[in-house]
């Protein structure tokens, strides 16, 4: 258990480090955004509301630095992550609870669609390498390099506007109440199919590659030689010997781009009008909503950390190794 | 965009006369021979002509992009080649001038960040001990911490985000990887024999790391300065669209900014952002292609075996891993260079080819210098595990 504990460690400092760069990047960067909010809202923000706004952004000269990030801290570890100007007075902490499980919702299935999905095209890429299938590879790449963004605007006037097979936008159909009805739980996930394709077709390539290129390498390994000698099924030879071993820098790869998903995957709800934690980001960014912004990065950054949490789990299942360390 | 890491043929007098002195050092004719490959230089090709109207696109723009006209939301047609927006100004030429902001943000943010890549990288491998483990952990945190969120928040509170803030700002989130690479690179390179020898000769450590280390990392930075340069043209399209970065500026992430916030798919005005994301498409595949040809010239085992796979159908040869597949019209097996591995197919029939020469369709045969890097044991699974760590 060595492994768990130390990545524990590190993902503690990680959290801390966020949580620093949280405090420092509106200290440290030139400006009043206090100022320039005052002047955006015209008078509408009182003026008891104004020396908060100072504290939070740190611009309270009366106190040191020091001072000012212990505060920060209590702050942060009372859950207060300040008001949001967007939807005033809310707390940030309620706008986001809101609109996260729309996000996990949404994210978390087409994540784990694309990842599972891709992986097992990709060993079967690997070991039929140099067949028809290697003609997949061009394809994804294509979608790959194109933006999440721009494949969901394609999407929506293809889907959407000219067939109209599917809605536009918006996480549901808002004629309906919210609740558990058969009606709701429908038009929720037919509002879901769309972004959720999307993701998948821009974000499965990566991981296709990813594991194509690791059977390969692993297949010319002496042990996978000596199982097909053996006389095993194919079958077993390629998920029981060349894709077990193939799949640890995948889970590995998972843990570390998680970060580029959940940055992609935010711009798709923007783009879909999404009611997720994206279109609330969206909204802070048009109405210059720092407190707002910066308590999503926050949440946003330790929802990953725990998804790392979770892949470092599968990777000691996974891999022996880890285990006998200890 | 052709600037000094991508050259392909680099006629540099000062590498020419280090090479002279140190012949460790690769000979500076065969360096860069990983850009050689069909993939590689057909990114390079689409790279320079992207990196031509970057140069020259306000010149040769056909009409003003901020001008606005009367035709209001026209189709492409000969006198607007793609178009007009909402408020009449020609989409074509927005492009033209856009490229310039896309490029310059690549290229500015992908040097800095393989600069960074390399100090870090570098110095975590060879430093070793609390060092390395204070180095990794940073890129390890800058790799798990999200870099969209955390660039919107510092974009959006610098008032007016102009091209090299934004390259700067991205170059600072995107620098960790690269690192990262470099440094497994670096660990593996650092116990080989050569470097051993350097070192019991007694030479200084810079030296070690500058003409014995760096040479053959050219690989894995050019890689990574690639990977960086997308990281960096994909954030700043995706900036300018949700509004993050100065709106006045053109580049193609701010037709699509326009074009979403003037309903163009309600509009059914397609070509008011299809042309500009194909281009971020076009852009993307030139980058992973050039990507592609380094990776099979640092990985041997993923180039084709130099058979179209209608070729191999057209035999009946079925590929599959772990054996090597003999191809019934070949008359004799040719015994393959050591770094051709076991998954090479046989000998197509043509016996008056030499070995080497059979696998210039595909690869390229690596100098004799630059093989260590390319043996498949540097990047075989162990050294994986060992990054995953």
């Amino acid at each position: 258990m060595k492994f768990l504990a130390r990545r524990v460690g590190f993902y503690a400092i990680t959290a801390w480090a966020a949580v620093t760069l949280n405090f420092l990047i509106p200290r440290m960067l030139p400006g009043d955004p206090v100022q320039s909010l005052i002047n955006r809202y015209q008078g509408s923000i009182p003026s008891s509301a104004v020396h908060s706004l100072y504290v939070l952004f740190g611009l309270d000269t009366k106190k040191s630095l020091w001072q000012q990030y212990v505060e920060y801290w209590q702050q942060i570890l009372h859950g207060d992550l300040g008001l949001s100007f967007v939807h005033y007075p809310t707390p940030v902490s309620e706008v986001i609870a809101q609109s996260l499980p729309w996000t996990i919702g949404l994210v978390g299935i087409a994540t784990i669609i694309s990842v599972v999905g891709g992986s097992l095209v990709g060993v079967y890429l690997g070991w039929r390498r140099g067949s028809w299938a290697d003609g997949i590879v061009p394809v994804t790449t294509f979608f790959s390099s194109v933006p999440y963004f721009w494949l969901g605007l394609l999407f929506i006037s293809l889907f959407a506007v000219t067939w109209r097979w599917l809605p536009p936008g918006q996480g549901y159909d808002t004629a309906l109440t919210p609740g558990w009805t058969p009606a709701f739980v429908g038009s929720v996930l037919q509002h879901a199919l769309l972004p959720a394709l999307t993701i998948v077709l821009s974000s499965v390539a990566g991981w296709i590659l990813g594991m194509r290129n690791m059977m390969v390498t692993v297949t010319s390994e002496d042990y996978v030689t000596v199982a097909q000698a053996k006389g095993l099924s194919e079958r077993r030879v390629m998920f029981g010997y060349a894709a077990r071993n193939a799949i640890l820098p995948q889970v590995s790869g998972f843990a570390l781009s998680l970060g580029f998903v959940v940055s992609g995957t935010l711009v798709m709800e923007m783009v879909f009008s999404y009611p997720g934690i994206g279109y609330e980001l969206f909204q802070a960014i048009g109405g210059k909503d720092y407190p707002l912004m910066q308590g999503i990065f926050l949440v946003i950054t330790f929802s990953v950390l725990a998804m790392n949490i979770l892949a470092d789990i599968v990777y000691v299942i996974l891999d022996p190794r880890t285990r006998q360390e200890a | 965009m052709s600037n000094m890491p991508l050259d392909v043929v680099p006629v540099d007098a000062a590498a020419a006369a280090e090479s002279a002195q140190v012949d460790t050092v690769v000979p500076s004719r065969q360096r860069f021979v990983f850009l050689r490959g069909a993939k590689a230089i057909t990114g390079l090709v689409i790279l320079g002509v992207f990196a031509v109207i970057a140069i020259v696109g306000p010149w040769i723009a056909p009409y003003d992009p901020d001008e606005m006209t009367a035709d209001l939301l026209v189709h492409p047609s000969w006198h607007h080649l793609m178009g007009t927006d909402h408020l009449g100004r020609d989409i074509f030429s927005q492009l033209i001038v856009g490229t310039r902001g896309v490029m310059i943000v690549g290229l500015v943010a992908g040097v800095i960040a393989t600069v960074l890549a390399i100090a870090v990288g570098v110095s975590a491998g060879f430093l070793g001990g609390v060092g390395d483990e204070v180095l990794s952990s940073l890129s390890n945190i800058f790799l798990v911490i999200p870099a969209l969120p955390l660039i919107i928040i510092i974009c959006s509170q610098l008032s007016d985000a102009g091209n090299f803030v934004v390259a700067l700002v991205l170059a600072f989130t995107g620098w960790a990887w690269g690192a990262r690479l470099l440094r497994a690179q670096t660990l593996s390179l650092r116990r080989r024999d050569f470097i051993e020898a350097a070192r019991a000769s007694g030479e200084k450590t810079w030296r070690i790391v500058w003409f014995e280390t760096l040479p053959n990392l050219t690989a894995i930075i050019a890689s990574s300065f690639i990977s960086t340069v997308t990281f960096a043209v994909l954030s700043q399209t995706t900036l300018a669209f949700i509004g993050v970065t100065s709106v006045s500026d053109w580049s193609w992430g701010s037709i699509l900014y326009w074009a979403q916030g003037n309903q163009a798919l309600a509009r059914g005005a397609w070509w008011w952002f299809v042309p500009a994301g194909l281009l971020i498409a076009l852009l993307g595949m030139a980058l992973s292609l050039v990507n592609f040809g380094i990776d099979e010239f640092v990985n041997p085992r993923l180039r084709l075996a130099g058979l179209t796979p209608r070729e191999m159908r057209r035999r009946k040869i079925r590929p599959r891993i772990g054996f090597t597949v003999v191809a019934k019209d070949a008359p004799r097996a040719v015994a393959r260079p050591a770094v051709v591995p076991v998954t090479e197919l046989d000998e197509p029939a043509d016996e008056s080819l030499p070995a080497d020469a059979v696998d210039a369709p595909t690869g390229f045969e690596p100098p004799a210098s630059l093989r260590r890097s390319a043996t498949p044991d540097s990047t075989g699974p162990a050294d994986h595990e060992e990054a995953a760590r």
